[in-house]
């Protein structure tokens, strides 16, 4: 009897799922077990699937994806730390035929760029924003972020966030969900294979909104893990934001073609 | 003969964005300079050339407006005054380390601080020698009439796509506000997106199907990579200082003393010249129009053709004049005048100071 070797499986008949062209061969930079690299491919699977790698033009400010240019395979723009909207309002209003995004973790958009992303989301730029949130600075260290929750322990907040000392955790997602500039606002996750099924969905109606001219930003913040800045397991860290992650930034759409959603 | 019109400093520089071809203005008001945008505004330029005006939320926004808009090859554009360009700084150093071609407008205002809304020079530091952090340089170009705030505008397109840099015009409350005749330039034509990929393959504008991405960054965590990307910076400024030194000099031929000045300062020094030459004093003027590049070679030309002393006149405390006396080490006079804090000098002051600190001493 033959043993089945590996050159036997691998074999253009038995291809179920392959790499979009889309995402570099580089080695992510990300620790083992954070939701970033994910979010990256479903994001470039999306745009090839669209069809739209020759019209795509992505800006990554600072933080853990500062390097997010190293593995998306599409034009891309680094930005200064929260400046990504400005970036990509003048890119989207001197190229309006092109698909313009931003890929921005929580310190980014909603501490040091809060300015940038009200007033990217106020004008109704046509644009896509992508916001991970994981409720830390990840490529500090793991200092506390705009969006750590009351009592998490961070880097800058080793006894736990005191919100009388240290402010509240801001949900960036339902205040820029009233602005009239929104168009699609939206919070998904990447943990499971049916979150990343969800999210996937979610990132193609973004940028299909982009297509179809649709007013106004889509919005698309992604509830991720850092299971090296929560400083636990990736398992434990993925069941730990669903515990006290998801009770507090709810999963679900928030605005949809411009209306809100009512829950 | 181009078109003839009386026109503010700012207004002129307004108009010759859109007539340059500029494809987006990014600003935010602050006085002295509203008067850009505002004409902007009033003038509907993407009627006439298909350009773009946006009123950004922030100086700090503006200048990143400028990033995006910048890396995509388009000319882009922005002006402010001295409280406003401190903001930019950031955006500055990123936009000299990932070299995008941009163009910026100063038109400063007194200092430090909120300062007043008048007239000064006092940013000249600020504005050749850095600024924001890292090791960098912007072409610095300083208009002394309201005719060169038009002139100036294309000048510096072409060198900041020449040389892949940010190009800072540093006027000041006086030019930008008084009105003077100015002759414009005819319209030139924007560039197609067509034009612009083929000419400027680095331009982020939609990577073709299967071909290499192009990547806008600052960025390179790898020292000896950044240290070799500095050294290629440092190249192309060297390379600057010596194709791209502008200047003007009025009558420097029998000079015994010269005074170096520009922008609002060498238009007053002009009458001071004079008011020496009718004493007898024979006194020039090397007016810089790059400052930076800084026109080191025609401050020791002067030396070496028997000038005795230089009379660094600036609306600052003493800014310029730390390069005039880097240039001239200590082998003749250099001196400082100045007033400032939004303080304009008289002609008949700045020739007593050139009697008491270069001929009395």
């Amino acid at each position: 009897m033959s043993v089945l070797t590996v050159q036997d499986i691998i074999k253009p008949e038995n291809l179920v799922y392959k790499k979009t062209s889309l995402m570099t061969d580089k080695a992510l930079s990300y620790c083992p077990g954070c939701g970033h690299g994910t979010a990256h491919r479903a994001i470039m699977e999306v745009i090839e699937e669209l069809d739209k790698e020759s019209e795509t033009i992505g800006v990554a400010p600072v933080g853990c994806s500062v390097l997010a240019y190293e593995f998306m395979n599409v034009d891309m723009q680094q930005a200064a730390h929260g400046r990504a909207p400005a970036l990509a309002t003048a890119i989207k209003r001197l190229w309006p035929d092109k698909v313009v995004f931003t890929y921005q973790g929580d310190g980014d958009l909603a501490a040091i760029g809060t300015s940038e992303t009200i007033h990217a989301c106020n004008r109704g730029e046509q644009i896509v924003m992508i916001f991970i949130n994981n409720g830390i600075y990840g490529m500090t260290g793991g200092q506390m972020a705009p969006t750590t929750l009351p009592g998490m322990k961070t880097s800058t907040s080793p006894f736990g966030r005191d919100v009388s000392t240290m402010g509240n955790p801001l949900k960036m997602t339902e205040l820029i969900a009233q602005l009239p500039g929104t168009y699609y606002v939206t919070r998904q996750a990447v943990h499971t294979p049916s979150a990343t099924r969800k999210a996937k969905r979610a990132i193609r109606k973004a940028f299909q909104n982009q297509l179809d001219n649709k007013p106004g930003v889509s919005f698309i913040e992604i509830v991720s893990n850092c299971n090296s800045g929560w400083k636990m397991t990736p398992i434990d860290s993925n069941i730990w934001m669903e515990e006290n992650m998801f009770p507090f930034y709810e999963m679900g759409d928030i605005k949809v073609d411009g209306k809100m959603v009512t829950k | 003969m181009g078109e003839l019109r009386l026109m503010k400093g700012n207004e002129a520089l307004a108009e010759a964005a859109i007539r340059a071809g500029c494809d987006g203005y990014f600003g935010y008001p602050i006085t002295p300079q509203s008067e850009v945008i505002e004409y902007l505004m009033a003038e509907k330029p993407f009627n006439r050339t298909g350009m773009i005006v946006l009123q950004a939320e922030s100086e700090v926004a503006s200048i990143n407006m400028l990033y995006g808009g910048g890396a995509t090859g388009k000319k882009v554009m922005t002006s402010s005054s001295s409280p406003g360009i401190s903001l930019m700084q950031e955006g500055l150093s990123y936009l000299a380390g990932a070299e995008i071609p941009c163009v910026i407008a100063n038109v400063v205002r007194g200092g430090p601080g909120l300062g007043d809304i008048q007239p000064a020079q006092s940013d000249y530091f600020q504005s050749v020698k850095g600024g924001g952090h890292g090791d960098y340089r912007l072409i610095v170009l300083a208009p002394a009439s309201v005719q060169e705030m038009s002139d100036h505008v294309p000048i510096s397109f072409d060198l900041s796509f020449k040389y892949r840099t940010p190009v800072l015009i540093v006027s000041d409350g006086l030019i930008g506000q008084m009105m003077e005749k100015v002759e414009l330039f005819d319209t030139m034509p924007r560039l197609t997106d067509e034009e612009i990929k083929e000419k400027y393959p680095w331009a982020t504008t939609g990577k073709p199907k299967g071909s290499e991405r192009r990547i806008i960054t600052s960025l390179d965590l790898d020292p000896y990579r950044q240290e070799r990307h500095n050294h290629h910076l440092q190249a192309k400024y060297r390379e600057i200082e010596e194709t791209e030194v502008r200047y003007e000099m009025l009558d420097c031929e029998d000079a015994d003393y010269i005074i170096i000045a520009y922008g609002s300062s060498a238009r007053i020094a002009q009458k001071s010249i004079q008011l020496a030459r009718e004493e007898g004093i024979k006194v020039g003027i090397l007016r810089p129009i790059t400052l930076w590049p800084f026109p080191k070679k025609q401050i020791i030309e002067l030396m070496e053709k028997g000038v005795k002393g230089f009379l660094s006149v600036e609306m600052s405390a003493g800014q310029m004049i730390e390069d005039v006396k880097l240039t001239v080490q200590g082998k003749v006079k250099a001196e400082h005048f100045g007033r400032y804090g939004g303080v304009i000098h008289s002609p008949e002051e700045v020739l007593e100071a050139l009697k008491e600190k270069l001929i009395g001493g």
